[in-house]
């Protein structure tokens, strides 16, 4: 008979979701409790997947059946490092697993950056999924050119938000504020601009695919022709690289003639190296560096030339991936943004740290979609499992304590019920606007659906009088 | 809106059943019987996860099902009938020399 063991898995997106997964699978008396910073959970899956993407986040049936599980506990807006430190979680659990993400944008670093108008791709995505975090933003999209740097899934999507007829995003799940501002949006153009060549583009093709089929939007590229080099052609030449030769393709058929007038643009720029924004008090003028493409295939490193190369623009965003933040009591890689290990084993100065595991972002960096973090947690719990029968990972008792000690504090716990009831109130909200849900944007709101459910909840039971 | 566009396995995994697709799919629509996988397009998410990681290239997204409907029948009646593959098997025997044989 094996011991019971306790685990904490700190966040709950699809590699926290993945993990504990894998965790039920591996050892049968194991519990495992769920904490999550905000009332909701999902992560990413809520709010970073575009709402006009709603088949991708199908996958919440698969989470909704794991947290739906007697070995697990889902404790919402409990914030480690905060309400509970990682020391005492460390104290507590036999297995703490990180799965909190990449928070933070990775800033371009350029003079000008900080510009009213010039924004990260992370707040303008935040903003419109109805993230709490980013609610307040303002976005200026009374101008009418954009510039888009990066060339990924997320600057896709920033694009195609900022392009795509409000009609198309009315009955989604986009938030309610932000519905109202793209709805008067004057942006016409889009400029999306990448420091590499279209044989680097990192967008799966099956999203490019969909930023040609934007209604009434014109894609393009500038300069009209799909400029590769000798190495890239090798780099295209590799059956494992499909995705990029089919992105190439793919732009070489946004080249000529477009077809008939539309009112809105998407142009995409290569081999640009942003440089500095310009403007009085706001974005006026993106300048660039022209680059050239250095090195052997698969290793080509954009090296900026003397040219320069201006758009004019009112809005800037940068969308040049993401990167994980430090919490105290985890040792933290500020190079790279992740916490450092191996295979999921937490390290410090290359020493395995007992009890302390990371999966996801946290782990690998900002890479990979949904089912990259199922394979990664798969990884992670692969060393766990290792441990567990060696005698070296102790068992720790203080979960209980550790539980009740939030009470005490007066941390007002969203449990799986409460969560359950937020998400009928989003639906019900939604169905009044043909939407699939009309979500709360404030912490607050979604709190006080849960504690009047709980005080409906005890007046039935008699507990509590009322009147 | 976009169109649903479905994923489905090919030929190419006969005789390989690699399976790192399964460790990939968020959602566990993969079915096998001895041979090969078929994805159950129903439960499929069409996040394309399983399209890289498969050693062989075995699947790939629908764009024209006009044109596809055999390779779609197949998936849909061998995903209905056939168990679900929930984790990652070691691939068949056959795997290693099928695998140079599709040129990979």
């Amino acid at each position: 008979m094996s011991v019971a063991r306790h685990a904490a898995v700190v966040g709950s997106g699809p590699s926290g979701f993945y993990a504990v997964e894998a965790l039920l699978n591996a050892l049968p008396n194991v519990t495992v409790d769920m904490f999550e910073r905000l009332p909701t959970p999902y992560g990413l899956v809520r709010s970073g997947v575009a709402p006009d993407h709603p088949r991708l986040k199908q996958v919440t049936l698969v989470f909704d059946k794991i947290m739906q599980s007697e070995r697990v506990n889902y404790f919402g807006n409990v914030a480690i490092g905060q309400d509970i430190s990682v020391n005492s979680l460390r104290e507590a659990y036999d297995i703490v697993i990180f799965a909190y993400g990449a928070g933070d944008d990775r800033k371009m670093a350029i003079p000008g950056e900080d510009l009213v108008n010039s924004h990260s791709a992370t707040e303008f995505v935040g903003w419109y999924n109805g993230h709490p975090d980013f609610r307040d933003r303002v976005f200026d999209l009374s101008q009418e050119v954009a510039v888009v740097v990066g060339h990924g899934n997320v600057a896709a999507d920033v694009s195609r938000i900022l392009l795509q007829p409000a009609d198309e995003l009315r009955r989604t799940d986009i938030a309610a504020h932000a519905l109202e501002v793209l709805a008067e949006s004057k942006v016409r153009e889009v400029h999306l601009v990448g420091r590499r060549g279209p044989a680097q583009a990192k967008f799966t093709s099956r999203e490019l695919r969909g930023l040609r089929l934007i209604p009434n939007c014109l894609a393009a590229v500038h300069g009209d022709a799909v400029v590769i080099g000798s190495a890239c052609e090798k780099e295209l030449a590799y059956p494992s690289n499909l995705n990029a030769l089919q992105n190439v393709e793919l732009f070489r058929g946004l080249c000529g003639p477009g077809s008939g007038p539309q009112s809105r643009r998407l142009i995409f720029h290569f081999y640009l190296n942003p440089g500095r924004l310009e403007g009085d008090g706001r974005v006026e003028n993106f300048i660039f560096r022209k680059n050239t493409l250095d090195g052997e295939p698969f290793k080509q490193a954009a090296i900026a030339t003397d040219e320069l190369e201006t758009i004019k623009c009112g809005l800037a965003f940068g969308s040049i991936g993401y990167r994980g933040q430090p919490v105290e009591g985890v040792p933290f890689d500020v190079r790279r943004g992740v916490v450092p290990n191996w295979k999921g084993r937490v390290e410090s100065d290359g020493v395995p740290v007992e009890g302390l595991y990371v999966t996801g972002w946290l782990k690998r960096g900002p890479t990979g979609i949904i089912g990259t973090n199922r394979a990664d947690s798969i990884e992670t719990v692969q060393q766990i499992l290792e441990d567990v029968s060696s005698p070296g990972l102790k068992s720790r008792q203080g979960r209980d304590a550790l539980v009740a000690s939030l009470s005490r504090q007066r941390v007002s716990v969203v449990d799986l019920q409460d969560w359950l009831q937020i998400d009928a109130n989003e639906r019900a909200r939604g169905q009044e606007v043909s939407k699939p849900r009309e979500k709360f944007t404030r912490v607050t709101e979604m709190l006080d659906i849960a504690s009047s459910h709980r005080l409906r909840k005890a007046e039935k039971r008699g507990r509590v009088r009322v009147g | 809106m976009p169109q649903i566009m479905p994923h489905v396995v090919t030929e190419n995994c006969r005789l390989c059943l690699f399976t790192d697709c399964v460790e990939h799919c968020p959602v566990q629509c993969f079915h096998a019987d001895d041979e090969r996988s078929y994805i159950d397009a129903d439960a499929c998410i069409d996040c394309g996860a399983c399209i890289p990681v498969c050693p062989v290239q075995a699947i790939h997204e629908v764009f024209e099902p006009d044109e596809e409907r055999e390779i779609l029948a197949l998936n849909a009646e061998r995903s209905h009938a056939l168990p679900v593959i929930s984790k990652k098997l070691p691939p068949l025997l056959s795997a290693a020399a099928r695998r140079v044989e599709l040129g990979f």
